[in-house]
């Protein structure tokens, strides 16, 4: 029995709220008991379907380090009766497109099907979820091409940065572990790691849907069992809750370069946070907004520092922080990084003004609904709600939630979670004039290999 | 899981964003106008969000710049965000974000081209700044300094601190000895540094004009709407008067093979790069760009079943990636190009020997009917796809119609692709693959120096 549960859902656009726009979410249980959201549109003959498994990288075991990425990588290349090639000319005799992709917490697969040859095509992409072959030769050719990137990053300013600081701020938890390996653990690597890691990464329990596009409840139920309901029931016990760990403080890691790379960070807050939306609308303010951020004004517009200087308000699974980025010639990152610390410190001081805050929820609230415009786009927010615990109804109530941040709430979490002391800045380049506080710790070394940063 | 290296250069943006590339195109709701200035209006509808992008295209871009002024076009892309008569500086994209938008900007060779994304209702103040900034924009020496220290920063993010971007740039100087398409978007830094008030001035002055633009409006409106408030905010601007000619200084003929080595120590691993100059789309012209468009993909589209990919990574197993590229939209004649990233243990001399033998051997068999069913089939899905993204269409027909190409050609383009027969990709490969018109590169760390 399908269970569809119907939800329509009305999207305030807008300042002036007299613009409109629905979208269905509907909660669709396979006949098999796996859930999925769906938003019907038939203008298009295709679907988008994005699906994430929980766990990612950080199922590696330590002392296997970059399994579980060798072993995404590996599920397009040969499945149940198909080598690699002979998979990948299925594929596109369907003209379907799949990736898979994996991050600290997790899998990722997206797929677009046409509706004139769906059927076999989810018949291809469930050979790759639960028969991948692994093969020796596919095997070698992958790996070579994970070593070659890990090769190529190790020269890159910004991997180099984003692996020094998370090994810095979470230490021996798998955020702080190169999830793509290290040459060394990639080499060692062998078919029953990767065996093992597919059992663990892809089960049932951890598994979210979101479809949109040319398919009703009925036909996505029918999908879904056939897709997914081979695959094991449940895996291994995933990582718990780390600390961010860092101290304030500027660590340089010497790279020939004429220009530095930063990144910097500091303590964030948990998505379930009562203060969240207000940081979050925080965050937009001091360098989450484009040109118009603090950050931005200060030191592009105003002294033409650097092209871009950024932040993000972050909470990962298991962990949440404040991070930004910049970068700027050798001779001037020193002073960019003054102009930081200085914004850091008046708006955790001074807080931010009324004008301000009217600014950055009128852009926030009004950019909100342009974002579900597309099949893909769309399944992907549907199945990212459901990754983070949100329900559908968040949708619609999101921007009221943005709209209750005041100014008095604003300014009383700048006071108390913008932290200017435990500001801590990792520069990968040849900055000059730059003293390495003593507060930051033991030299970081270069790092061999490094986690994805931006 | 990102395995495959790009080898491609992207457009420059105003802000460090990422530019989504058009897929081929497909048959769209357009509708097309002219207002009696020149300005030509390009309306896509796409009700399914209510949404709308409107992006204005001048025909000028980096190519049309005067020799020594190289990044002007680009230079003044980042100052049309400063003061106008009726805006501050920064209150355009001020005013975007305020209406719960976004905005930005990019420049190419051909065109430099704004754009907003907003609510559908928000579209004629969009207009309204939009043609402010056409005429009236107030240039200060100020704005100018503190700008280029930001382009120079652009530049050293993009390229300086990029080996892959300092090799294409020499590849790029390599392949067009004549035509300005050798010089980068961004411009050369030593000119960059010396840029000023007049340089700049001179391309708003002569390019930024209603008949020399394109206005795209895509989404969630109504054609005769749309056309009834561009002339309500575009069409009181008069028309100007002698626009200068696009006429490119133009290629001699190749006499002679060009090889260059590139050693940066931050090259983690070697690779080549083969290019050849080739012919673009031109108006009413685009078969043999069609052939070509076909030849890539069989050559390179596919990580796995392409010609390159079979005969070097699976058959003879001594690449880890093999490629080819071929963009047609272009005003002037563009290039097509090779790459192969050798596995360790393999020498560049052995990837270019086994890329030139696999090439003579696909030009003496020619493609199976197979090969160019499956290029027909993923072509023709590219176009379902494509409609996905109205954005796509909209630059897509931006794009096109900056370039010499009219709203006919676009609508043509898919089914002519389909249309390729194998005879005409071999013909098309043969002109193309001569050895005296080929430009090869190596890019090596120091110590490995190409042989």
């Amino acid at each position: 029995m399908i269970r569809a549960f119907s939800l329509a859902i009305a999207l305030t656009l807008g300042t002036a709220g007299l613009v409109r726009a629905e979208i269905e979410i509907q909660e669709v249980t396979s006949p098999g008991g796996i859930d999925a959201w769906l938003v019907e549109d038939h203008s298009i003959p295709f679907t988008a379907l994005e699906i994430r498994f929980e766990g990612g990288t950080g199922l590696d075991d330590p002392d296997r380090l970059g399994a579980v990425n060798l072993m995404t990588g590996l599920l397009e290349e040969g499945a149940g009766e198909m080598d690699a090639r002979a998979f990948q000319a299925a594929r596109e005799d369907l003209a379907a497109s799949f990736s898979f992709d994996v991050g600290a917490d997790t899998l990722s697969v997206s797929a677009r099907m046409l509706t004139e040859n769906r059927e076999a095509a989810v018949d291809l992409l469930r050979a790759a979820l639960v028969e991948p072959r692994f093969d020796p030769v596919a095997t070698e050719r992958v790996r070579g091409q994970v070593l070659s990137i890990l090769a190529q990053e190790a020269q890159n300013p910004r991997r180099i940065a984003g692996r020094a600081f998370y090994e810095a701020a979470f230490g021996d938890h798998p955020y702080g572990r190169p999830d793509n390996g290290t040459p060394e653990s990639v080499a060692a690597l062998t078919r029953e790691d990767l065996v093992a890691a597919h059992q663990a990464a892809l089960t049932r329990d951890g598994v979210h849907v979101g479809a949109v596009g040319d398919i009703t409840p009925e036909e996505l139920g029918q999908l879904l069992d056939e897709l997914l309901g081979d695959l094991p029931e449940s895996g291994p016990e995933l990582p718990g809750h780390v600390d961010f760990g860092l101290e304030g403080g500027i660590e340089v890691i010497d790279y020939p370069s004429p220009q530095s790379v930063a990144m910097f960070g500091q303590p964030g807050l948990k998505r379930d946070d009562e203060d969240f939306f207000a940081a979050y609308v925080l965050n937009h303010i001091l360098g989450g907004g484009g040109f118009e951020s603090r950050l931005m004004t200060e030191v592009r517009e105003k002294r033409g520092l650097t092209y871009g200087v950024g932040t993000d308000l972050v909470p990962l699974e298991n962990a949440e922080f404040w991070v930004g980025s910049l970068a700027s010639a050798n001779d001037r990152v020193g002073e960019a990084i003054e102009v930081i610390r200085a914004e850091w410190d008046r708006i955790a001081r001074d807080g931010v003004t009324q004008e301000e805050l009217d600014a950055a929820k009128t852009f926030l609230t009004g950019e909100y609904p342009l974002r579900f415009d597309g099949n893909g786009p769309i399944a992907d927010i549907l199945v990212g709600m459901q990754v983070t615990g949100l329900p559908p109804e968040y949708v619609t109530e999101r921007n009221a939630l943005i709209e209750a941040v005041t100014l008095e709430e604003i300014n009383r979490v700048a006071a108390e979670r913008v932290e200017p002391d435990r500001l801590h800045f990792v520069v990968v380049g040849r900055p000059e004039g730059l003293a390495q506080d003593a507060a930051a710790g033991p030299e970081v070394v270069l790092p061999r290999v490094l986690l994805p940063a931006e | 899981m990102l395995r495959r290296l790009a080898l491609a250069a992207p457009l420059i943006l105003a802000l460090p964003a990422v530019a989504q590339e058009a897929a081929p195109a497909a048959d769209d709701a357009v509708t097309t106008y002219t207002l009696d200035n020149g300005l030509e209006l390009v309306v896509i509808e796409d009700h399914r969000a209510p949404v709308v992008t409107q992006m204005l295209w001048y025909r000028v871009g980096s190519a049309d710049e005067p020799q020594g002024a190289t990044g002007a076009a680009h230079f003044l892309e980042h100052l049309l965000f400063k003061a106008t008569d009726d805006l501050a500086a920064g209150e355009f994209s001020a005013t975007v974000a305020a209406n719960g938008g976004s905005d930005n900007a990019f420049t190419s060779t051909d065109y430099t081209a704004y754009f907003q994304r907003v609510a559908a209702d928000r579209l004629p103040l969009m207009m309204a700044m939009e043609a402010e900034r056409m005429n009236d924009l107030r240039l200060t020496d100020a704005d100018i300094e503190t700008e280029r220290q930001v382009i120079v920063e652009e530049r050293n993010q993009r390229t300086e601190s990029n080996p892959g971007a300092l090799a294409r740039e020499q590849m790029n100087a390599a392949q067009y000895l004549n035509h300005p398409y050798g010089a980068p978007v961004i411009g050369w830094m030593h000119e960059i540094e010396e840029l000023g008030h007049d340089e700049v001035r001179a391309v708003y002055d002569a390019y930024y004009a209603p008949g020399n633009a394109t206005l795209v409006v895509a989404g969630d409106v109504e054609p005769a709407a749309v056309l009834a408030l561009a002339e309500e905010h575009y069409g009181a601007m008069p028309a100007e008067e002698g626009l200068p000619e696009r006429a490119r200084p133009q290629e001699p003929p190749q006499r002679a093979a060009r090889r260059l080595s590139y050693e940066d120590p931050r090259v983690s691993q070697p690779y080549l790069l083969r290019g050849y100059l080739a012919p673009e789309r031109d108006s009413g012209d685009q078969r043999e760009a069609a052939a070509l468009t076909v030849l890539a993909e069989i050559l390179g589209g596919s990580s796995f079943t392409s010609v390159l990919a079979e005969e070097l990574v699976f058959e003879r197993e001594i690449a880890l990636n093999a490629g080819a590229g071929y963009d047609g939209m272009s005003l002037d004649d563009t290039t097509f190009t090779l790459s192969v990233l050798p596995k360790p243990g393999t020498g560049l001399d052995e990837a270019e020997e086994a890329l030139d033998a696999a090439l003579a051997a696909f030009l003496e068999a020619g493609p199976t009917e197979e090969q160019m069913d499956r290029v027909r089939t993923r072509l023709r899905a590219a176009e379902i796809y494509a409609r996905d993204s109205v954005e796509g269409l909209a630059r897509r027909y931006g794009a096109a119609l900056s370039q010499g190409l009219t709203v006919e050609d676009v609508a043509e383009w898919p089914e002519l692709l389909q249309s390729v027969t194998a005879e005409e990709v071999v013909e098309a490969g043969r002109a193309l693959f001569d050895p005296d018109r080929s430009v090869t590169m190596t890019v090596t760390p120091e110590e490995e120096a190409s042989r």
